[in-house]
């Protein structure tokens, strides 16, 4: 018998239960979310204050994260390969891992911790101070004011801060590899042009596509669905943080299988 | 014209309301009293379909409410303005941007000169300075809230306007200051409207009709010269302890 018995299983089956109907609503919003992006009124302002408030609240992270995530992986692989006599290799290993996986990951992760929260608080506070509802009153639809932008913004500014992760994260491992760890710079460049293909940061592009719309439509649900003051305010960006990161592992490993798996 | 039938809403094993039937006609004004948890608001949000209700229906104008769902219940609630309880001013926005909010997305040609003028003249309706334009809610006191939550449920002049205890907080002065907005409003423009009171004094003076809300039930309406000669015990209790007190 488990420790607590019969009602502590009940407890824990409704747990599972519940998760699994909040899993079904959470879909059910983001195909409102989907209904209500294609019908006017297109409120072209509120995208760009959100693409501002994302852009400018994760750049400061994901430019230092990216810059010495390059520098530590290029000394690494520096390590690794020098005693293969392949260090020529190094900047095109890091590039490609950076392109495929840690750019979009990490900036997913990063920006999770710094826009995903605040994007839960911000609309689960409207939820229980009953904003929302005031403005469902006024015959404006809340997801379609509130949601739509938060995720045409997250759709558009994952890739490109994936992008500025990738150049910076380059950059780092390029003044590594040329002046800390003396790699010629001719292998350096040549064996990164000839190991990676625009097709793998075009992958890392669209993962990080993928990335943006999860984090968003979780966030916003989350704070969407908050209830019971400031503190269901605070769980419930707890949760959306916790399970927005666990969703990009998912997601992400999921791409892994079907595409390197598959040796695509 | 606001008809509520048989309305029962319970949240889990709290039977909020059992059988609610009230019929406000248009152009008249409805006054809700009732004690603190008897279920006003509760019956206030079914009338503007923010509620669903487990069982009887509230037509609007022969809208039923309840039966609406996404882009058709967005578009009914154009005909509503409702003033909510804690004002639920939008604080991310100047007190200048959540007045024009409701006439800004009902018609988004309107210039933004225009829309300022609008909202200065529905502020000094109820009595606050063009200055406090650019300030956010969180700068304001409670009754200044208030009165920004009433200005902003009016602004597009919407024929059927809800007032969730518009008056709790306010001075006396400020108090017949909206009493009078509501009057106004109902004679200039016809406007049906619910109000849920607590100011006993304000209801008479405003109420075409009242209604008394008693453990999930209506246990009183009528005009407010009948209601007062009801004989329900809960009634005669609510109001005489406010009448001793004159
Ligand atoms: N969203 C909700 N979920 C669960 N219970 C609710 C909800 N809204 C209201 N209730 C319950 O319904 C009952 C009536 O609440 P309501 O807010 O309508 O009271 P009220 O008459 O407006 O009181 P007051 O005068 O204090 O504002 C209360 O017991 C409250 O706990
Ligand atoms: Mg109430």
């Amino acid at each position: 018998m488990t420790p607590g018995g019969f009602p502590a299983t009940f407890r824990r089956v409704r747990r599972i239960r519940d998760a699994i109907e909040d899993f079904g609503e959470m879909l059910f919003f983001a195909l409102d979310t989907l209904r209500w992006a294609v019908r006017p009124p297109f409120r072209p302002e509120l995208i760009l204050v959100q693409m501002a408030a994302i852009g400018v609240g994760s750049v400061f992270i994901v430019t230092t994260t990216s810059f010495f995530t390059g520098v530590v992986l290029a000394l690494q692989a520096n390590y690794a390969m020098r005693q293969l006599g392949a260090e020529g290799y190094v900047g095109g290993s890091v590039a490609i891992s950076l392109a495929r996986e840690l750019a979009p990951v990490l900036t997913a992760l990063f920006v999770i911790g710094r826009s995903g929260s605040a994007i839960s608080t911000e609309i689960g506070t409207m939820r229980v101070t009953e904003q929302i509802d005031a403005m469902e009153t006024m015959a404006v639809n809340p997801v379609q004011y509130l949601v739509v932008p938060r995720l045409l913004a997250s759709l558009a500014m994952f890739p490109l801060l994936t992008m500025v992760f990738d150049a910076l994260g380059y950059a780092g491992a390029y003044l590594m590899g040329i002046y800390v760890a003396r790699i010629p710079e001719g292998p350096f460049l040549e064996h990164t042009r000839t190991l990676v293909d625009p097709k793998d940061i075009f992958h890392g592009i669209f993962k990080s596509l993928i990335f943006g719309a999860v984090v968003a439509v979780i966030t916003c649900w989350r704070g969407y669905s908050a209830s019971g003051g400031s503190k269901g305010v605070g769980e419930s960006t707890t949760r959306a943080v916790v399970a927005s990161s666990i969703a990009i592992l998912l997601v992400d490993v999921g791409f892994v299988l079907v595409t390197v798996g598959s040796g695509k | 014209m606001i008809r509520v039938v048989d309305l029962h809403k319970a949240f889990g094993a709290n039977q909020v309301l059992r059988g609610i039937d009230l019929e406000v006609e248009k152009g008249t004004t409805c006054v809700i009293l009732g004690g603190s948890g008897s279920g006003k608001t509760v019956l206030m949000k079914h009338v503007i379909g923010l509620l669903k209700p487990d069982r009887g229906t509230v037509f609007v104008n022969d809208v039923e409410m309840p039966k609406l769902e996404g882009l058709a219940l967005t578009e009914a609630r154009r005909m509503f303005g409702m003033v909510f309880q804690k004002s639920a001013l939008f604080d991310s926005m100047t007190v200048l941007e959540n007045v024009a909010f409701p006439l800004h997305e009902k018609d988004r040609s309107i210039s933004g000169k225009e829309l300022r003028r609008r909202v200065v003249e529905k502020l000094e309706v109820v009595d606050l300075a063009e200055s406090i334009l650019p300030r956010y809610p969180s700068e304001l006191s409670g009754g200044m809230q208030k009165r920004v939550a009433l200005a902003r449920a009016l602004i597009h002049d919407p024929p059927v306007v809800l007032y969730d205890e518009p008056t709790t907080g306010l001075d006396p002065i400020t108090t017949e200051y909206v009493d009078d907005m509501i009057v106004g409003a109902k004679q200039r423009l016809g406007v049906t409207s619910m109000v849920i009171s607590h100011d006993i004094a304000s209801s008479f003076k405003v109420a075409d009709k009242l209604a008394v809300l008693y453990d999930g039930q209506i246990a009183a309406q009528g005009t407010p010269e009948e209601v007062r000669r009801s004989q329900h015990p809960h009634v005669k209790k609510f109001l005489s302890l406010w009448f001793e007190k004159q």
